[in-house]
């Protein structure tokens, strides 16, 4: 793939992969936002898929077919089947609001995109000229993970930043070692299913997800 | 350029600013029927007549204009300033030529700001008379514009970082020069913070209720429930023809196909029909999109307001990363 189809495909899936990153912090429903999630997860692997049509890279398009379907379809139907147990949940108790949130969040990406232009400048082209989205979606995702609190929000907020990372990754370097990205792939779905059995047990011990309870010790 | 084509050329701006004013004062109140036509429709009613707004201003005009016992000067000028700010942005904008009379001037910030002016004048009035319903819309309606006009600049900064200049007739222009634009991302989330903006600026559902007139959720009704007769009829004159012009000016940035780029008269004669039809689709889309939609709490409004706000910041900061 070359020409401007390259150019406006690998716009349109980075850009996807931001408004991703800002619905997770606009959305209050907690399905809304693991749905978000997936969005994202199948952006950062059609960016993958670009990338690898546009170098003939066969290794980097194997890499963007797992992407899809670990952070795609396999983590978010994870993160569904806990939503589930605890129907109509809500970001109830976040602590900043929303509307706050997203001013803070609008902030940040124009943070990313300052701090990286020295990055950008190394090699300026299509590519690298996205690496902000990259920058501002790690940013994000640490917000999430500071002021959320319901388990669901926090363990999205690890997954922005991971994707965020990736993003970059695939953007500056055209992709890392294949061996690299699949232990990275599947270290994050293993990071997953530990988080998903640690919160479904928090359930069964605790009730909801709300993690500020358990800053006390009870008998 | 000599002298004669400058004056014959300003003579034809002149004709088709005239043609624009013209279309957006009967066109405004027009597209107020039609959006409450698909309404009714969509609700399984019959529904008014689609000029039934028209109707409701000729007869508000021969009625009888009073007065609150205490109210000021302002009561009765603010309606006047509502229609000449939205009938100023009306002329200098490029809504059916991308040549319209003075525009050089057709800044966005300019634009914007006599919205602005309309909206601040409409919320002194409600303040005028002391009474608490007045002052309760007026309050929400400003809460409200705060939100909504930066969302909207910033919305039209997007375009105008692309295009590279902040004048709206040349913004228009350049996208027809580069009709690839229209479906970057950068457009894509202008329009969606765009159309946010349509719905706070004109009082519609989910931000407000414009059929409204319950204590608890009314914004824009509560500011002008003081006026009456002629007075009236010139208020809601003035919000159909902000609306009519923020959803032509949205079909002209967005979709500018049909504008016409000469004052031949055939092409303005096309660009009318086209203009006409673009906002009569988004108008039945917004339309379509009250009737599935609830109105939202007072309290959640901010949110999906900096939402709209937080798109267009998005929108220019991918324009300025994609350049």
């Amino acid at each position: 793939m070359s020409g401007p189809a390259y150019v406006d495909a690998l716009d349109l899936a980075a850009g996807a992969v931001l408004v991703c990153a800002v619905v997770t912090l606009w959305r209050r429903d907690l399905r809304a936002i693991v749905s978000a999630l997936s969005i994202q997860g199948i952006a950062l692997g059609v960016v993958a898929a670009v990338l690898a049509a546009h170098e003939h890279d066969v290794g980097l398009g194997v890499i963007a077919g797992v992407v899809l379907v670990a952070k795609g379809i396999v983590i978010p139907a994870l993160l569904r089947q806990l939503v589930r147990r605890d129907p109509g949940s809500r970001e109830t108790a976040a602590s900043i609001n929303v509307s706050a949130s997203l001013v803070v969040a609008a902030a940040l990406i124009v943070v990313a995109f300052l701090v990286s232009g020295k990055l950008t400048a190394l090699l300026p082209n299509t590519a690298t000229h996205l690496t902000p989205i990259g920058l501002a979606t790690v940013l994000l995702g640490f917000f999430l993970l500071v002021t959320r609190r319901k388990a669901v929000s926090q363990i999205v907020g690890l997954l922005l930043i991971d994707n965020g990372v990736a993003l970059v990754a695939f953007l500056l370097t055209a992709g890392v070692p294949l061996l690299v990205e699949l232990g990275a792939s599947l270290d994050v779905l293993l990071v997953v299913v530990v988080l998903r059995v640690l919160a479904s047990t928090m359930h069964r011990a605790l009730g909801p997800f709300d993690l500020d309870q358990l800053r006390e010790l009870h008998d | 350029m000599t002298a004669t084509v400058t004056t014959s050329g300003l003579g034809a701006s002149i004709v088709t600013s005239i043609v624009q004013l013209v279309m957006i004062v009967l066109g405004g109140p027009l597209v107020l029927g039609v959006m409450a036509k698909v309404r009714a429709r969509a609700e399984g009613r019959i529904g008014a007549p689609i000029h039934q707004p028209l109707r409701d201003l000729r007869k508000l005009l021969t009625k009888e204009s009073v007065h609150a016992e205490h109210s000021s000067a302002v009561l009765p000028i603010a309606p006047f300033v509502l229609v000449a700010t939205a009938a100023v942005a009306i002329v200098v904008s490029p809504l059916v030529t991308t040549t319209p009379v003075l525009e050089h001037s057709a800044d966005l910030f300019v634009v914007v700001f006599l919205l602005l002016m309309g909206s601040i004048v409409l919320a002194l009035a409600g303040l005028d008379a002391g009474t608490a319903f007045g002052g309760m819309g007026s309050s929400r309606a400003m809460t409200i514009g705060a939100l909504a006009e930066p969302a909207l600049l910033v919305a039209i900064l997007a375009l105008s970082v692309q295009a590279g200049t902040s004048n709206l007739p040349k913004i228009v222009a350049a996208t027809l020069a580069h009709p690839s634009w229209a479906a970057g991302p950068e457009r894509l989330l202008a329009f969606v913070a765009f159309l946010i903006v349509i719905l706070a600026e004109t009082g519609r559902i989910p931000i407000d209720n414009p059929s409204t007139h319950l204590e608890l959720t009314m914004i824009h009704e509560a500011m002008v429930l003081e006026y009456a007769g002629p007075e009236l009829a010139l208020v809601t004159l003035g919000e159909a023809m902000r609306l009519g012009f923020l959803l032509s000016l949205a079909a002209s940035l967005f979709f500018p196909w049909g504008i016409a780029t000469s004052t031949n008269p055939a092409h303005i004669v096309i660009a009318v029909v086209a203009l006409s039809a673009k906002v009569v689709v988004i108008a039945v889309a917004i339309a379509l999109l009250e009737v599935r939609t609830a109105k939202l709490r007072l309290f959640r409004v901010p949110e999906l307001l900096t939402g709209g706000f937080v798109l267009a910041v998005l929108s220019v900061v991918t324009g300025l990363v994609t350049r």
